[in-house]
């Protein structure tokens, strides 16, 4: 057990590619944590898709020790938070397990939106925060510059701000001394006599050990083979492994006050564990849980569907394997009669759908078509019930519903002067309310208050490409509020297409009914009979576009030696039907529905 | 002399004999031709007579009704091997006294010059490779004569031979209504009772398929063909030339006969490189096809010989039936099939105004011909 006054906890905020894991790994040599041969190139982002986009997707952690310029030997939890935006609640609990965060802020590049919005949190949770100004090496370099973009964006005194080369390993020193000597230890109002009171960080799966959970201890003692409960989910176990991450595991025999550390306790799914949950002895339990322990609520939802529906069990499979160390995605089986069978995923945000879904496509080797992205609708009946709707498949009829609220949100973008009519304009078209417009030196902050359905559609991608991707964005979860909210049904032939089908503002149907009409238009081949394709609320047909009837598809020449070569030829197109789907008399190929759903890429 | 067209249940038996060479291979053909410098005439006049006696010993007799001499250019033969092929099928089968005995004929001089010798062997009626009546679109189409041969082709044919047909190939690029219009009318005014009317389709494996896949000109669109067409089933029509098929136009009984078996379903024997035949044997219906390459079907002959089902049956019979006017009867298919056609599908079809049905027979309409390839694939499907 080490003394509160020689543990510092702290995590790193940083913007993606500002140098945090460049850092993280530079603290981890320093302390000898790793021998030199050992050192993977950014241990921390285990993942191949974390370390090839720059996000880190599973906080992880590293327990340093660090003999200071004062003698003594601290030991260092550096907690590595998830960095992106659909991650917030766990980035919150993750803030909540330290008492100081170092901001590392590219010297060069500037303080981003994301950056701002973690910074905003770890100050919320009462930390003590150390600004870095990292790539002082390169000749871009504006320390000065950016040093005061600190203090008018962030409003902290940045006059201390260290200036160090991750890469090189400029100031490395100087970031060590500055955690000892400008975070305070942690503090534990219980001590090590109290009832076992401990957060649950962060869980994960791993293949030989089960499920570890990522734990700081507050209050009390977390020994070898104690029996423990997780006050959040009642669920009681007993933790057989006890162990710190430096970063090769190792077992200890217990964890006190102020330490971060793992545990195993036979825990089958990662699902069955809730980050922000409080652990106790079940003995001698504490009398009251930790603050701020919620679940996590997916927010953004979509069909995925195999394209080669013969994949459908390997989906499941791959599923199956994603949520044993994900619990924060869910899925459900859904049929289409466009799509076949598939999977409705619920996900934290657009960017953990992005990342699901790649990973399903590149480590399962799957083909997946996504429907349009939704959000959670809440409905209120006129006979006094309320239900959730996030599939535009399950909307009740209309003559039903009272009214019908959708989620907003609050974003902040930081985008240089030169595009901020670009992004006002975009977030106008969103139906956004403008809250703040503030400049720091060159650039906006902006703050708008969006309607979720309005971002999770193509809003990222747009907010790049106006902004040539100089903008930077960070959402919370914002309320709910009444909308003016339809179904839009797309009608092929007159008969309804279920996979094409959406919830938008009524203000909005009409352009985007166009858009998909126009797009199925191209989409669909020419068949025998003309083809309508409307786009209709309820009854009334906001959008229409017609495919005309073909009018020659005949073989010119057919003579005696051309009947078996006919013959052969309608066999072989009567095998190429399969890829197509049936919509009463019409056949749309699939690649049709993959197209018009890859909206929003012109 | 009017062909009968109640015989539908026996549309009768004909022999096609298909002679592989050409002088030069044309860029929109995809049959079975091919350029050689020198053909061994006896040894090939041997070989095909050698088929027929071997086909012959497998089906018995028949009565032949028509022979038909395609290729490939029939009209590159000597009239000598013409004749002898004509008395080797008179001799091992039996032929009809008024068999329908056809050669196809390109219009250059030199072979038009051998038409009375074609006549002499036995041969009653030509069909000329015409293809167009101008020679800018001759040249296009990779044709060895000009407008001017052609013409004067079509009249020596037409002093032998009572019966005579003519090809053109139509939808080509750029070609305007009007001068379609122009070139048809002039046809017309040439033709003696049958024409051959095919538009241009860009067929895999031939030069006109690279010349488009190298850009070096884009085929006519489908609404601009179809109205082609259209235009072509209205001036014939009036002219007394209507369509009998898809792409064929006759007076009223001078529809060539040896095609209508093949649309008929009936039976037929293939002699000669790559010829298919649909052989009636002990009950049952064999399609054979030979070995397409000039120089392996010398040595082996005949490549498959496979006993079709009754669906097959069913499928060749519909699909070849329907690109007549005159249609197919729905008991014929059903016999072959084993199930009558689905009625849903058919009153589907007839809806869309592409099917008419009256009685046992089931047609095309004249927008349903124009897209048979469709709703065939829904008849089928």
């Amino acid at each position: 057990m080490t003394k509160l006054s020689h543990i510092r906890n702290f995590s790193i905020i940083a913007h993606i590619d500002h140098g945090k894991s460049t850092l993280a790994d530079r603290l981890i040599q320093m302390c000898g944590g790793l021998a030199a041969r050992d050192m993977k190139e950014q241990v921390l982002d285990s993942m191949d898709l974390v370390r090839e986009r720059g996000i880190t997707i599973k906080a992880q952690t590293v327990r340093l020790n660090y003999k200071a310029r004062d003698g003594e030997t601290y030991v260092l939890n550096l907690m590595d938070t998830p960095g992106h935006v659909d991650f917030a609640y766990e980035v919150s609990r993750s803030l909540a397990a330290c008492e100081g965060s170092l901001l590392v802020v590219d010297a060069s590049q500037g303080v981003e939106a994301q950056t701002l919005a973690n910074v905003y949190k770890a100050m919320e949770n009462n930390h003590e925060i150390v600004p870095v100004l990292n790539k002082i090496d390169l000749p871009a370099a504006e320390p000065e510059r950016i040093r005061q973009q600190i203090e008018d964006v962030i409003g902290i005194d940045a006059s201390e701000a260290l200036e160090i080369s991750a890469k090189t390993g400029i100031g490395i020193d100087t970031v060590l001394e500055a955690i000892v000597t400008r975070l305070p230890p942690p503090v534990s109002p219980g001590g090590p006599d109290a009832p076992l009171k401990a957060m649950l960080v962060d869980s994960w799966y791993d293949t030989y050990l089960g499920v570890l959970i990522l734990v700081r201890i507050v209050d009390g003692v977390l020994k070898k083979g104690m029996r423990i409960r997780l006050m959040g989910t009642g669920g009681v176990y007993i933790a057989d492994r006890v162990g710190v991450i430096t970063p090769v595991q190792k077992l200890v025999d217990e964890l006190g006050p102020g330490e971060v550390g793992f545990i195993t306790a036979n825990i089958k799914q990662v699902a069955d564990t809730r980050v922000g949950d409080t652990i106790t002895d079940d003995r001698n339990p504490t009398q009251s849980a930790l603050p701020g322990f919620r679940a996590a609520q997916p927010v953004v939802f979509c069909g995925l569907f195999p394209v080669d529906a013969a994949q459908f069990e390997e989906l499941r499979e791959s599923l199956g394997k994603l949520r044993l160390n994900d619990a924060s995605f869910e899925y459900e089986m859904e049929s289409s009669a466009a799509l076949g069978f598939g999977f409705r995923c619920g996900f934290l945000g657009l960017l953990h759908l992005e990342v699901i879904t790649e990973r399903l496509e590149r480590e399962f080797n799957l083909e997946l078509i996504t429907t349009a992205p939704s959000v959670i609708y809440k409905v209120q009946l006129l006979d006094g019930g309320k239900i959730d709707v996030h599939n535009p498949v399950d909307m009740p009829d209309p003559v039903r519903i009272e009214h019908i609220e959708e989620p907003w949100i609050t974003a902040t973008i930081l985008v240089p002067d030169d595009y901020l009519g670009a992004i006002l304009k975009l977030c106008e078209d969103r139906r956004g309310i403008q809250k703040q417009l503030t400049y720091a030196g060159a650039r906006a902050l902006v703050v708008y208050r969006l309607p979720l359905n309005e971002v999770v559609f193509d809003f990222y991608d747009r907010l790049k490409s106006v902004s040539r991707g100089y903008a930077s964005f960070d959402y919370e979860i914002d309320g709910y509020e009444p909308g003016r909210l339809v179904k839009m049904s797309i009608l092929v032939n007159e008969e309804p297409v279920d996979a094409l089908s959406m919830i938008v503002h009524a203000g909005r149907a009409e352009m985007r009914g166009r858009d998909i009409c126009e797009r199925l238009k191209d989409l669909i081949p020419r068949h025998m009979f003309k083809i309508p394709i409307q786009a209709a609320i309820g009854g009334r047909v906001v959008a229409r576009e017609t495919i005309s009837a073909m009018r020659k598809d005949v073989t010119a020449k057919c003579y005696g030696g051309d009947a078996t070569r006919k013959r052969k030829l309608l066999d072989k197109q009567k095998a190429g039907k399969k890829r197509m789907r049936q919509f009463g008399k019409v056949e749309i190929p699939q690649e049709a529905f993959i197209a018009a759903l890859r909206m929003g890429d012109e | 002399m009017p062909v009968s067209h109640t015989e539908h249940s026996n549309p009768g038996f004909a022999v096609y004999v298909h002679w592989p060479f050409c002088l030069s291979k044309c860029p929109y053909c995809d049959f079975n031709s091919h350029v050689r410098e020198s053909v061994d005439q006896a040894q090939w006049r041997s070989a095909l007579l050698a088929e027929i006696d071997a086909t012959a010993a497998e089906t018995g007799k028949r009565r032949v009704q028509s022979i038909f001499f395609g290729g490939g250019t029939p009209s590159l033969m000597p009239p000598a091997t013409v004749g002898a092929i004509i008395s080797q099928i008179a001799a091992r089968w039996e032929l009809d006294a008024d068999a329908e005995i056809t050669l196809e004929a390109n219009p250059t001089s030199v072979e038009a010059g051998k038409l009375s010798g074609f006549a002499a062997a036995g041969v009653n009626r030509v069909s000329l490779g015409v293809q167009a009546l101008n020679d800018a679109d001759l040249k296009f189409l990779g044709r060895g004569h000009s407008a001017t041969e052609a013409i004067a082709a079509v009249d020596l044919a037409r002093r032998f031979f009572l019966r005579m047909s003519f090809d053109l190939i139509y939808a080509r690029p750029g070609q305007t209504p009007a001068g379609w219009q122009a070139e048809l009318r002039a046809a017309i005014a040439m033709a003696a009772d049958h024409l051959s009317l095919y538009q241009l389709t860009i067929e895999p494996g031939t030069g006109f398929e690279g010349a488009v896949r190298r850009g070096q000109f884009t085929p006519m669109q489908g609404d601009m063909a179809a109205d082609l067409y259209e235009m072509t089933q209205e001036i014939c029509g009036a002219e007394g030339l209507p369509a009998y098929e898809i792409s064929n136009h006759a007076r009223p009984g001078a529809e060539s006969r040896h095609n209508l078996v093949y649309w008929r379903y009936g039976e037929y024997a293939g002699i000669g490189p790559g010829a298919h035949g649909r052989l009636h044997l002990d009950g049952r219906v064999y399609a054979t096809a030979n070995f397409r390459k000039p120089e392996r079907w010398l040595e082996a002959g005949r490549e498959t010989c496979g006993m079709l089902s009754g669906r097959d049956q069913s499928i060749e019979m519909l699909m070849m039936g329907l690109r007549l006017l005159d249609g197919v009867s729905t008991a014929r298919y059903a016999a072959l099939a084993g199930a009558p056609l689905s009625s849903a599908i058919v009153q589907e079809l007839c809806d869309q105004n592409l099917l008419s049905q009256t009685g046992d027979r089931v047609k095309a309409t004249p927008r349903g011909r124009l897209l048979l390839d469709g709703v065939l694939a829904r008849l089928l499907g």
